[in-house]
């Protein structure tokens, strides 16, 4: 992607907005971007816990958008992962404090005069205020959808108050997909959920339960030890955005002794 | 998969969502298409007879293009 503000959104709250804010910035720094992720939903803020960040929190972008503290002073450094930083939102401040203008200004200084290669931007969920001046800095954005009806419909809305926007780079994650689910014909595909919203494809990240533990220990699970399918991907949706031509994965359920053997005879 | 299969619900979500979307793009209010419905109907009723009950309208999703489908019966 040539956008470096990037807007993650999804239009419906609970599809993993914050989850793949987390798991791509932290793996695009491992890829060697400086990279700095905003959490926008003021008074919901939840990218300093699920990134485990939040015993650090001093200052926040409404301190910065108002001039309490210096924009350095409210960047958190992951000490984990380098040239990863958090500028967290406000728990507490009235959200109509932040303006689109001031906070277009904020991107632009941390890409600009910061050295920032790529800034993530968490939205709210909802098609309010808050999700317009999220997108207000942004370039381009990876929505977010569930292969499930109200996700779809939500984000085809979002998508169009993208473009309204003149945020034009956009790119599709399908999140929390059950192959097993997709084959017996109770989930929507990749393929339908692409087919209804038109956008291009950036990744597929399957349902994995090592996301709600990676959430509860505050640990992105791109930086965890163990290998899982989710982690896998979130680090190729990353390379995939500098550029780099990934494949997808293969998620065709049919695994084991019998299911290889299937798959050598053409079965299904 | 099977042609004798009932319709998957993945079938029936994805041709549900069309659909909603149909309307949701077209930002048209269900209500409003109730109000189409009446104008229609009153149009062609300075035509030929035809009645309220036997008319249906409704936006369907055909390959890229959303049509307006008007299903009238003409009275003999």
């Amino acid at each position: 992607m040539e956008a470096r503000a990037i807007v993650v959104t999804s239009g419906k709250g609970g599809v993993g907005k914050t989850t793949t804010t987390a798991n791509v910035g932290a793996a695009l720094a491992r890829e060697g971007e400086k990279v700095a992720v905003i959490d926008v939903d003021v008074g919901l803020r939840n990218l300093d816990v699920v990134m485990g960040l939040e015993g650090r929190v001093v200052f926040d972008l409404i301190d910065v958008l108002e001039g309490r503290c210096k924009m350095r002073q409210a960047l958190i450094r992951d000490k984990r992962v380098e040239n990863l930083y958090l500028l967290p939102a406000s728990q507490t401040k009235d959200k109509d404090a932040l303006d689109p203008k001031i906070f277009r200004a904020v991107v632009k200084h941390l890409l600009e005069d910061e050295g920032f290669d790529r800034v993530l931007i968490d939205s709210p969920a909802g098609i309010e205020r808050g999700f317009q001046t999220a997108a207000a800095p942004a370039e381009g954005a990876l929505v977010v959808v569930n292969p499930e009806v109200s996700s779809v419909r939500d984000a085809d809305r979002i998508i169009g108050m993208l473009e309204a926007q003149g945020v034009s780079e956009n790119r599709l994650i399908v999140n929390r997909l059950r192959p097993k689910m997709v084959k017996r014909g109770d989930m929507l595909g990749v393929d339908d959920v692409q087919e209804i919203l038109g956008l291009p494809l950036i990744g597929i990240v399957p349902e994995d339960e090592a996301i709600l533990v990676s959430t509860n220990v505050g640990e992105p699970i791109v930086i965890r030890k163990e290998r899982t399918a989710a982690g896998k991907e979130f680090r190729n949706i990353a390379r995939r955005i500098r550029g780099e031509d990934v494949p997808f994965p293969d998620l065709d359920p049919a695994f084991g002794f019998w299911g290889t053997v299937r798959k050598i005879f053409g079965g299904r | 998969m099977f042609w004798w299969r009932r319709k998957s619900s993945k079938q029936k979500a994805k041709e549900r969502l069309q659909l909603v979307l149909a309307y949701d793009r077209a930002k048209l209010a269900p209500g409003q298409v109730e109000a189409l419905k009446a104008d229609l109907l009153e149009v062609l009723k300075r035509y030929f007879p035809t009645e309220d009950k036997e008319m249906e309208i409704a936006f369907e999703q055909r390959g890229e293009r959303v049509v307006l489908i008007a299903d009238i019966p003409v009275r003999s």
